[in-house]
């Protein structure tokens, strides 16, 4: 068998199912989502009953154990239509695989069919806090022992989803600050756990149908079972996890890279300047055929990122690749593409704009395109 | 979708990457300075069946399919793009369109030896004032009797001064525009064809290219590839081909750019620390690195779709669009890394530097790979 670069059966009727649910539910709304910053409560829970939030997690937990590759293409949809609902979708997902891969049995089966299956409309990642965010070793939430489990105390800062997820994965420190990365490890924390709080959500610049919170961990207790892992794994969960929801996240600029590229096709052919459709002037279609050349290439270094992680290959460095190439590519694509449209782009009568600040974020989070940028280079040069 | 390669291709890739690391790569330099045409590397290509890859085992060649040509054109073309030059014309622009279009009696007389590397072709579609407007050719073809006779210059033929035989597009009605272009395959040694001297050249020095003098040169009926008028298809259909070729080609410069880079950033040291340990160095490897993967997907999409009896078009654009984009990019910030010893001949970047910059003009420019991609968008 060589290579082959068309979806599987199996793939094209989940891309298809995430097309459908979001031209018909996500794309009609977006635009107002975006204006009134409303989360999409009841978007969530349908993508949850289609069984959208579970693509790659087990049968067994609920899950459609249709491969990362899927996930991807099914983000690739979602965020083609509305990032912000992606990106919840992302978040979630990478919630499930983390609890599937490190958590003991019980931890599994009491939260990954609630994550994928909607009861707790969404996950959330806590991770970065004021002072930490790309340098995970600085975090200084706490973790005490208690007699029947742990207390947690610390801020944590945005928080993707943290105004509606029913449960969190939080970092916290279980040794002291000198200890570095190796004093981390992850608690499964519920939502209404007395002492957790989400803060106001932070107004934003893009990606405002996603709600982004700091959240207050005030003497909150929880019990042994919320430890994942050993105490101290919480370094390698957030790494491993992170090279997943990469994928997840350069799904999602792929999505909007694609937004925008298909919104100015339609543009340049129906726009008539100088007597004839923008289409036929030759800098037009040189722009859009080195944007679409880029979508491409962003969108392949996805799945081929995807395919190496279902295939059980080492796959951190083609995410990392995968992450700053799509980010990179979906800015460049979204400002090219208001440019085409010209003062319309910069209008919210076309959702260009839209797409251009929501594409913004994908340089930042989950690893900025600095922090990408290193995390390949140390791949290429161990000096010797 | 699967991105696993076949135990033939992953046989072909290594064993490609063997023979250009052990005897192209050190023969690289030197081909480059003296302007070169490596004979007994091309000989060696034939032997391992690197000039008619994807050629069927009963025409003569390594029976295997385009991902593995590819493959192989990354390798080579890491070692010495001139050598990934020869082989890529070879290949795409002669062995594909006979295989295509040719009679079985052409096979037999030009693509078996062809694939055997026991000739070696070429492909005569530019002119002086014709490039990539290919409608706009002067070389005639005029049928007299039961002869064709065909006259007009070709411009920048690769493999030209080393080749037996030409894939050569005339005009034998300019009437008819691109309708009108004829293809033929011409042996070098007619009466009537004169060949210039090879080019002098920024880069791909090792591969010779030169202009072609056709004075009433006359063929056979039988020498015409294709149909009467059927020229353009030819053309066009082998250079989708072709420009999966180029966009491997540009691929191993930029490995090689990338490669070079790594193995220089950690040796150099600056500031009591290799050069490796500035975060500005290791940014520019990651990019490159990031860039050469993207670029490696979008050639062997195309390759993958050509194999798959597939409209390749667009993607074979964009697969040498980015990759010969990629490649440029690769060269400077690899001239750059290795500042001052980057300009000198002493250390190999300066070479991929102006190797790289073929890449966006042959086959294609790359404003030309932006129109055929803008028409595929563009179609309703």
């Amino acid at each position: 068998m060589t290579m082959r670069f068309e979806p599987t059966e199996e793939q094209t009727l989940i891309q298809k199912t995430a097309r459908d649910v979001a031209t018909r539910l996500l794309a009609p709304r977006a635009a107002e989502r975006d204006r009134s910053e409303r989360f999409p409560v009841e978007e969530l829970s349908e993508l949850a009953r289609l069984g959208l939030l579970g693509i790659a997690l087990p049968a067994s937990l609920g899950g459609a154990e249709a491969g990362t590759v899927a996930f991807a293409l099914s983000m690739i949809e979602l965020a083609r239509a509305d990032a912000s609902v992606a990106v919840a979708v992302s978040v979630t997902h990478m919630a499930a695989e983390l609890i599937t891969r490190w958590g003991t049995d019980a931890q599994r089966q009491r939260h990954v069919p609630r994550l994928v299956g909607g009861e707790y409309l969404c996950g959330s990642f806590a991770l970065s806090e004021p002072q930490a965010g790309s340098d995970a070793g600085a975090l200084t939430t706490t973790a005490t022992r208690t007699a029947r489990g742990w207390r947690l105390d610390g801020a944590k800062q945005w928080i993707t989803s943290g105004s509606h997820a029913g449960l969190f994965v939080v970092w916290a420190r279980t040794a002291p600050l000198g200890a570095g990365t190796r004093g981390l490890s992850a608690f499964l924390v519920e939502r209404g756990t007395p002492g957790l709080s989400a803060g106001r959500p932070e107004e934003k610049l893009g990606l405002r149908g996603s709600s982004t919170v700091p959240l207050v961990l005030d003497g909150v207790e929880v019990g042994e079972d919320a430890l994942l892992a050993r105490p101290g794994d919480g370094f390698q969960i957030a790494m491993t996890a992170l090279d997943s929801g990469r994928i997840g996240i350069a799904a999602q600029a792929v999505g909007i890279a694609t937004a925008a590229l298909e919104a100015t096709t339609s543009y340049v052919k129906a726009r008539v300047q100088f007597g004839v459709p923008l289409a036929q002037h030759q800098a037009t279609r040189a722009t859009l055929a080195d944007l679409a050349t880029a979508r491409d290439a962003a969108r392949l270094l996805v799945l081929f990122a995807a395919w190496k992680k279902q295939s059980g290959l080492q796959f951190s460095g083609a995410a990392a690749r995968a992450k700053l190439v799509a980010s990179e590519t979906a800015s460049r694509v979204c400002d090219a593409a208001i440019q085409l449209h010209g003062g319309y782009g910069y209008t919210r009568d076309f959702p260009v704009e839209r797409y251009l600040r929501d594409a913004r974020v994908t340089r930042i989070y989950e690893g900025t395109s600095e922090i990408q940028r290193i995390v390949i280079a140390r791949e290429l040069l161990r000096p010797r | 979708m699967d991105f696993s390669l076949t135990d033939e291709q992953q046989q072909a890739q290594a064993v490609a990457k063997d023979f250009a690391t052990r005897e192209v790569l050190p023969k690289a330099a030197e081909i480059d300075a003296e302007h070169r045409f490596p004979k007994e590397l091309v000989a060696r290509l034939g032997e391992l069946g690197f000039l008619g890859v994807a050629v069927p085992e009963e025409w003569g060649g390594a029976g295997l399919d385009t991902v593995a040509y590819v493959l192989a054109m990354e390798e080579i073309s890491r070692a010495c793009a001139s050598t990934g030059v020869i082989m890529s014309v070879n290949n795409s622009l002669v062995c594909d369109p006979i295989l295509k279009f040719g009679t079985d009696a052409q096979k037999r007389r030009w693509l078996t030896p062809l694939a055997q590397g026991k000739m070696l072709g070429c492909f005569a579609l530019s002119e002086p004032e014709a490039g990539s407007d290919a409608a706009a050719q002067k070389t005639t073809a005029r049928l007299v009797g039961d002869e064709w006779v065909i006259s007009g210059t070709k411009n920048w033929i690769t493999n030209g001064p080393n080749a037996n035989v030409i894939v050569l597009h005339t005009m034998n009605d300019a009437a008819l525009g691109h309708k009108g272009i004829t293809t033929f395959l011409c042996p070098t040694d007619v009466k009537g064809l004169t060949l210039g001297p090879p080019d002098k050249k920024l880069g791909i020095r090792g591969s010779q290219s030169c202009q072609m003098f056709f004075d009433e040169v006359r063929l056979p009926t039988d020498a015409l590839l294709g149909e009467v008028g059927g020229g353009f298809k030819v053309a066009m259909s082998t250079l989708d081909g072709g420009r999966i070729g180029i966009a491997a080609q540009a691929l191993g410069i930029a490995r090689a750019c990338l490669e070079d880079s790594v193995a220089y950033a950690s040796v150099r040291k600056t500031f009591g620390t290799l050069i490796a340990n500035h975060q500005m160095i290791q940014w520019k490897v990651a990019d490159m690195a990031a860039e050469i993967d993207a670029a490696r997907l979008l050639t062997l999409r195309a390759a993958a779709m050509k194999d798959q009896g597939a409209r390749h078009g667009s993607e074979s654009a964009m697969a040498k669009l980015y990759a010969s984009d990629v490649a440029n990019r690769a060269a400077r910030e690899a001239v750059q890394i290795f500042g001052g010893y980057g300009y000198m001949t002493d250390y190999p970047v300066e070479r991929h530097f102006r190797d790289a910059k073929i890449t966006e003009i042959y086959e294609g420019t790359s404003e030309i790979q932006r129109l055929v991609i803008a028409a595929g968008l563009l179609k309703d």
